[in-house]
């Protein structure tokens, strides 16, 4: 949460920000960053009404349902949920009769704006390949806001994303949450005070990429060694500027470790691709070795394998609902692997790494819920929407202001034509803090991206 | 003794019977036919055909019935463009085979002879209903990628049931890539090779005679060309772009070869023209993003428009280890314009008629009995299969990851290396 006071603080006063500057000046420690403010959110809600939906179906993302529900949406915010609400006078009614209404889903795993369509050579943004250790790039520093995959993922009801660097590194840099708005600058897509994401990558893609030019890594156990050698030298970096009682004693400050840092105080949450049981494992050995977390495994495609381990150490899985075998450490994946998880008490997550299968990440939970179901497991549509959404916002660190339909939360909201696990279902007005981000019946409500004008209706739009 | 002989002969009679006569009743039987959809219909299924179907149907002696209550039966589904057969581990050269790197031949390379059917991709799709692909080469060197073939995911002795279905080229940004750099060059080789093949044909003794000029394939690819020349095999160009497809009309209509759109991201925008060539299109229902230069126009609403054009479409899922979530492919498709039945048909009918495949594709007497129980619309995202028959065989409903999922669903004292007896 490194901006979180400054951020509010310059929308109040002016002033007291001037002297607080000063402040922060004088009291400016080496090794400290220059500004913890760089780069912040400048992202501020569209224009919203009051809105109260009556008649759904809510799947609130808590695991509850609530047949025949309403809803009210009032100044960006979940003002009431519940089966009869005393709605304001006036307020503007949607009758949402036959359609579900859910939270906006969130996909903790995207590289949309680093790796935008149209996928050409220049923008191929979303791995810096030139050391396995590049802690120090921020994944947002690549995010093109004029990628034409946003608009797709929200027309899917995504109304937040975790953008991250590639699998190259074994630290891949910093991943950024944002809001799936337009917006000229990441800023201003930029989740207001959530916290940071770091990547890391077992396995078999930084082992290829160096080992394959004759660098360290070129095995797993070279990996291993490489996470080790940066958390220690991180550990120090750490140590030395908690022990420093002046100034000059502080070391100077370095990006790459400030990040690393940044995960043994717990303000950066570790998202670690990584596929197989075994490394899992040893991933969380080295996390206890070293006293940090490992928040979300991603891909974790043999997670199912070792369940009941993710659960007691408080670990998330973000999975696919069907990938396996386009290499060996996916080789096991089975369709059971996000509901087996689930079902042994850990955080469960359906993601996408995909800008096709963030548009339809119902369908990708609603296939694993109904594969469960057919083997006796009993998931219920609710349940599964967990793995949607406030799971998802867990994993983020954002479960306290989005992910689930409860009074007070941001309201990020996805009205769907019918059961968001039916293949035949849209999402039909997706509403971003209140404000309407979507509506597919309405083309007012259909952002175009600066890339796709005078582009795609040559052919004639269909 | 005595007394265990009936018996025994009793249980090979039975096991016999059960092997070849299967009896679905109460099904809701969607025919593919001028028949449409049978309600509380009974399909028969002997010696691996489908010899009777209707309301009204006599269950033979001894066959195994199998009451489908109320539930969907169609014919199994068909993956337009897959590697089912040649990879296991896509990222792994040496589990790949669908690049042919650096082979000399071209037109000649052919996927029939190199069909794995014990590959673990094929029980991971057949028991979620897929029966047939088409299983193509990847491109080496050259354009030409080579020969596909039609593969059975129901058997191992004869998995592979046309050697031959199409002529596999690539053009567009890729083939231009192949072809040194432009989409002109790809076309020119296109070309070239066409007349050369041509040229081959009416001139073999003066070639085996050494006078005829170099040709720019080796005698094996321009023989492989001959069927294509004749009209036999059709020319399954892979071009995404409205342009390059207009192209491709044109060449096909020079040389009066058959052609198939694979991909066509763009084929919506000459939707008319590919229909007054009668040109089918394989595409993906996925395809929705200007993924690249090529692909600017890609619309959810592709499949929906080809057909309202007249266009015959199959699907290809993009995929091999998933080739089962053609369906999901296909809900999509309905989701945004296309009929129902016509979307039914362009994963059974459509491919059959496009690759030229017999007796299969529908649910009707003579037809090879490549039948699917569903337990609710098959289109659906929580639909699966009940039970899958694949030429008249009853598949085992069984994957190395249903095997994956049973072992860690049970809680064992011991390691999970051993199984349960």
């Amino acid at each position: 949460m490194m901006f979180k006071k400054r951020h509010s603080l310059a929308l109040l006063l002016p002033f007291a920000l001037a002297l607080a500057g000063c402040d922060a000046i004088q009291e400016q420690q080496p090794g400290e960053p220059e500004t913890d403010d760089a780069f912040a959110s400048t992202y501020q809600p569209m224009p919203s009404e009051p809105l109260l939906i009556v008649n759904a179906t809510l799947l609130t993302g808590t695991g509850e349902k609530i047949e025949n529900g309403q809803l009210l949406m009032r100044d960006g915010r979940i003002a009431a949920v519940g089966a009869k609400l005393d709605a304001p006078e006036g307020v503007r009614v949607f009758d949402a009769r036959g359609r579900y209404v859910t939270p906006g889903i969130i996909d903790v795993h995207s590289h949309l704006g680093d790796y935008a369509s149209p996928g050409v050579n220049a923008h191929s943004d979303g791995n810096e390949m030139t050391n396995p250790n590049t802690a120090e790039v921020w994944a947002e520093h690549s995010v093109w806001p004029q990628d034409p995959g946003f608009v797709t993922a929200l027309a899917g009801g995504v109304t937040t994303l975790q953008v991250l660097p590639g699998s190259a590194n074994l630290f891949g840099g910093r991943g950024v949450t944002l809001k799936n708005i337009p917006g000229r600058s990441v800023m201003e897509m930029k989740f207001p005070d959530a916290p940071y994401g770091l990547k890391m990558a077992c396995g078999e893609n930084p082992k290829r990429v160096y080992g394959s030019s004759g660098r360290s890594p070129g095995t797993r156990m070279g990996n291993v060694a490489g996470y080790r050698e940066a958390w220690i030298n991180a550990r120090e970096y750490l140590s030395k500027m908690e022990k420093a009682t002046s100034p000059d004693d502080m070391p100077k400050r370095d990006l790459e470790l400030e990040t690393l840092a940044g995960v043994l105080k717990g303000e950066i949450l570790v998202h670690n691709h990584c596929y197989r049981a075994d490394e899992m494992l040893v991933m969380l050995e080295i996390a206890r070795e070293f006293d940090f977390k490992v928040g979300t495994f991603h891909h974790a495609v043999e997670a199912y394998k070792i369940a009941d381990k993710l659960a007691e150490t408080g670990t998330c899985a973000a999975m696919w609902a069907d990938w396996w075998g386009f290499k060996m450490e996916a080789f096991d994946g089975i369709r059971e692997n996000i509901p087996l998880v689930d079902a042994a008490g850990a955080c469960a997550i359906v993601h996408s790494d995909s800008e096709v299968g963030i548009q339809r990440l119902n369908q990708e939970a609603a296939k694993a819920m109904a594969a469960a179901n057919r083997v006796g497991m009993q998931i219920t549509p609710e349940q599964a929407m967990r793995w949607l959404t406030l799971n998802a916002a867990k994993s983020l660190g954002i479960d306290e202001q989005t992910g689930s339909l409860e009074a007070g939360k941001m309201a990020d909201v996805v009205i769907w034509s019918g059961n968001p696990f039916s293949v035949y279902s849209r999402a039909e007005k997706v509403f971003i803090d209140g404000a309407l981000a979507w509506d597919s019946e309405d083309p007012r409500f259909q952002p175009k991206t600066d890339f796709e004008l005078g582009i795609i209706e040559i052919g004639g739009q269909l | 003794m005595k007394r265990i002989i009936p018996a025994l002969l009793f249980g090979l009679c039975a096991f016999a019977a059960q092997a070849d006569t299967y009896a679905i009743t109460n099904a809701v039987v969607h025919t593919m036919g001028p028949e449409g959809v049978l309600k509380r219909a009974t399909v028969i299924i002997e010696d691996g055909r489908i010899t009777a179907v209707g309301a009204d149907v006599n269950v033979p002696r001894g066959a195994e019935v199998l009451d489908a209550e109320g539930k969907v039966v169609t014919p199994g589904f068909m993956e337009a463009s897959s590697y089912i057969g040649i990879v296991e581990v896509s990222g792994e050269p040496s589990a790949n085979d669908s690049r042919a790197q650096s082979t000399r031949y071209t037109a000649a390379h052919s996927v029939a002879d190199m069909i794995n059917p014990r590959s673990t991709l094929i029980p991971v799709n057949r028991i979620e209903g897929i029966t047939r692909v088409i299983t193509r080469p990847g491109n080496g060197l050259s354009i030409f990628a080579g020969k596909s073939a039609l593969i059975s995911l129901g058997s191992i002795d004869n998995a592979v049931l046309d050697r031959e279905t199409a002529m596999h080229v690539t053009l567009g940004q890729y083939g231009a890539h192949l072809a040194g750099g432009s989409r002109g060059a790809a076309i020119m080789q296109l070309r070239e090779a066409l007349e050369d093949a041509r040229d081959f044909s009416r001139n073999r003794r003066a070639f085996e005679n050494a006078e005829r000029y170099d040709y720019s394939l080796s005698r094996p690819d321009l023989v492989a060309l001959q069927p294509v020349l004749s009209g036999e095999l059709p020319l399954a160009v892979e071009v995404d772009r409205a342009a390059d497809i207009e192209a491709v009309l044109r060449i096909a209509d020079e040389y009066r070869v058959r052609v198939i759109v694979l991909g066509g991201s763009e084929a919506w925008i000459v939707a008319d023209k590919l229909a007054r060539a009668n040109a089918p299109v394989i595409l993906n229902p996925f395809q929705n993003l200007p993924s690249s230069f090529e692909q600017i126009a890609s619309t959810l609403k592709n499949a929906a428009a080809l057909h309202a054009a007249g266009v015959t479409i199959a699907f290809t899922s993009g995929e091999s280890h998933n080739a089962r979530n053609i369906r999901q492919a296909a809900g999509n498709a309905v989701a945004h314009g296309l009929p129902w039945t016509a979307a039914l048909e362009a994963l059974t009918v459509n491919p059959a008629k496009i690759f030229g495949v017999q007796n299969y594709g529908r649910i009707a007497p003579g037809f090879d009995a490549d039948v699917v129980v569903w337990d609710g619309d098959p289109l659906e995202v929580t639909t699966f299969a009940d039970q899958v028959f694949i030429q008249g065989r009853k598949i085992p409903m069984e994957s190395r990851q249903t095997k994956l999922r049973d072992r860690y669903l049970a809680k064992e004292e011991r390691p999970q290396v051993y199984d349960k007896p």
